[in-house]
């Protein structure tokens, strides 16, 4: 800093250089905890992706599903159990259909065309990329040690089989995650306890959370958007005609069964 | 079950051998014990099916889903200023607080940062959600061990809190005031004096509280020793907030990673206790509860001035990409992972809430001990239904 008044004719040439090329961000603290992670999974970790100063992600190979467990554990002391969850990478086959007309026009002012034409669109996997349709993902995290805290969202492609292996061994607290993730998505956690319903009842047919499962609630009524107050009936110009009307239809509705 | 303590190993061997000679000599039978849905104790319509062995618990399991309303799959047809109307009724008494980790994750992935000014108010906002929960709280844990009184005057004095709340977003219960990018309106004229004096309030309410339990006899052996988590099981489970601080762990979101938050400039500390009973839950809610009031006051006093909303687009996209933010919410650590594709509506929202994980340990919790610690035992885990079912 103190060079800064005799430096300043050098200056300009620096500083457009260095506005040119600004130095890629990079975050030692998570590249330590992902190497940590490649030193206790080896090849399983296929792809990971940093988020500087905020956050981490690894993806790692369906079979080590169980193996990662017990590293970020054990080996990274990763041993606060954050949650544990399914995405459904398939693009919603309902498109833009079940927004309210208004919606739609707003999707349209704003050039977000998706679902505007019948064709399927493009699976698109979010950071650290994906293979397969449904993603298994979880958050650990270290902590009790103050200034220490960190936490990793490990993902894992569920393949066709639609079944991977448990957390509950290493992590007793995953087991009601798991069972979410079994009733919404259904996929199965091999070796859980007890795969039974959490929410929804016992004869329930179906995943609600997968993108195939439509929203019936939108089907049979459509979301009526922004302007959601009903226009009021409309009032018939000979009042007391209308109201006999109205009594009549209701006494027929009452007497039919 | 790796990690129980010895001591509770003992004595569980100790309670059952003690149980299974009782039985021999009265014969008695096991029976199943239906708690709720609707039952004082649940905060909703939390069921609980407990099999019993005489007074004791062989086996209990909560049945949650009587108010799963399908906050995930919502908000996959909701636009991003939709969906903080969703999210208010997650944890419906302290609602604001949830909206603070959604915006904060939306406004991550846009890029955009509050003013100062905004941040402060959300701060403020959240921490008198705290307060007003917490009241809540330390007046219920009274009821669930049979003291009527101090419920009255927790319902008396959060009145003051959510008037100040009221006062400012239009609403008791559901805000719906945060939004992408800072807030909906600016603070009310004379609001800051008139909230500094409602912490006041607060704080006689805590010390009449901890006159009127903390050192009843009948308070103390109904809650120490009762309902013991050690460290290593919250972990498993996921336990936050004051029940993990309660079990000693030295954790709080807003100390370790206060993103986009005023945390950092206040004067505060976390407190936590060693015991990990119900009588260290409610210890720490209740230190945390003034810790709070300490919070609100220098905000009142150090508020910025400025504008309360950065610029953002007309129609809000969120660029692709994914985030996870999470709060130390009254309950516990509440977090959104955000998956956006760009598009008008999130691709995909898990709601990441306290309760569920909090509530999860139940099973192993409750095995062993006797029927009215039950209720003791949920009192001071401490759960809104919305926040488990979502």
């Amino acid at each position: 800093m103190a060079d800064d008044s005799t430096a300043t004719t050098d200056a300009p040439g620096d500083g457009s250089s260095e506005e040119i090329v600004p130095a890629e961000p990079t975050d030692e603290r998570r590249e330590a905890i992902l190497a940590d992670l490649r030193a206790g999974l080896g090849d399983a970790v296929l792809d990971t992706h940093i988020d500087p100063g905020r956050d981490v992600w690894a993806r790692v190979s369906a079979e080590s599903w169980a193996e990662t467990a017990e590293v970020v554990r054990h080996r990274m002391g990763a041993k606060y159990f954050g949650f544990l969850s399914v995405i459904d990478w398939l693009p919603s086959p309902y498109g833009r259909s079940m927004d309210a007309s208004v919606d739609t026009v707003l999707a349209v002012e704003s050039g977000d065309s998706s679902g505007e034409d019948d064709e399927p669109e493009e699976m698109q996997h979010g950071v650290a990329g994906g293979e397969s349709r449904f993603q298994v993902f979880a958050r650990v995290a270290s902590i009790g040690v103050p200034g220490e805290h960190w936490g990793i969202t490990v993902k894992a492609d569920v393949g066709e089989s639609l079944s991977i292996a448990t957390w509950t061994n290493t992590f007793a607290g995953a087991d009601w995650h798991e069972r979410e993730a079994w009733e919404m998505y259904g996929i199965e956690f091999v070796g859980h306890p007890g795969l039974r319903h959490i929410y929804l009842p016992g004869d329930f047919e179906g995943n609600p959370l997968r993108k195939d499962f439509p929203l019936i609630a939108r089907m049979v009524k459509p979301w009526p958007g922004i302007v959601d107050v009903e226009a009021l009936p409309e009032v018939p110009e000979d009042g007391p005609a209308g109201e006999a009307d109205a009594t009549a239809g209701d006494a027929s509705s009452e007497d039919s069964p | 079950m790796t990690a129980v303590t010895d001591r509770q190993k003992l004595s569980y061997i100790a309670s059952q051998a003690a149980d299974a000679r009782v039985n021999v000599e009265l014969e008695t039978e096991g029976m199943t014990l239906n708690i709720g849905p609707q039952h004082p104790a649940t905060h909703g319509t939390l069921r609980i099916v407990a099999q019993l062995d005489g007074e004791q618990v062989i086996r209990a399991e909560p049945m949650a889903g009587y108010m799963h309303r399908g906050y995930e799959k919502l908000s996959e047809v909701r636009t991003y200023p939709q969906i903080t109307t969703l999210v208010n009724r997650i944890d419906w008494l302290g609602s604001f607080a949830n909206e603070v980790p959604f915006i904060l994750a939306a406004e991550h992935l846009m890029e955009v940062e509050a003013p100062p000014r905004a941040t402060w108010i959300r701060t403020l906002l959240f921490e008198m959600s705290r307060v007003a929960h917490m009241i809540l709280f330390l007046g219920d844990m009274g009821v669930q061990l049979g003291a009527v009184t101090p419920v009255f005057f927790a319902f008396r004095d959060r009145e003051f809190v959510l008037d100040q709340i009221e006062k400012a977003t239009g609403g008791r219960f559901h805000p719906n005031f945060d939004r992408i990018g800072g807030l909906k309106d600016d603070l009310p004229k004379g609001w800051i004096e008139s909230t500094k004096d409602s912490m006041q309030t607060v704080l006689t309410f805590c010390d009449q509280i901890e006159d009127l339990l903390l050192g009843s006899e009948i308070f103390q052996s109904r809650t120490r020793g009762i309902g013991v988590i050690p460290k290593d099981v919250a972990m498993q489970y996921g336990l936050s907030g004051a029940n993990a601080r309660g079990s000693g762990i030295d954790w709080d979101l807003r100390r370790d990673n206060p993103v986009g938050l005023a945390y950092p400039d206040l004067d505060w500390k976390v407190w936590t206790h060693p015991d990990g009973d119900s009588f260290s839950r409610f210890w720490v809610r209740l230190q945390e509860t003034r810790e709070a009031v300490k919070m609100i006051e220098q905000l009142c006093d150090g508020m910025p001035s400025g504008p309360i909303m950065a610029k953002v687009p007309r129609i809000i996209k969120v660029p692709a990409g994914e985030a996870y933010v999470a709060t130390e919410n009254p309950l516990g650590e509440m977090g959104y992972y955000l998956v956006s594709q760009g598009g008008l509506t999130p691709f995909r929202l898990k709601i990441r809430s306290a309760s569920f994980n909090n509530v999860s340990i139940a099973p192993w919790l409750l095995r062993g001990v006797y029927v009215p610690d039950i209720i003791t035992i949920l009192g001071s885990l401490y759960f809104i239904l919305g926040d488990i079912d979502r």
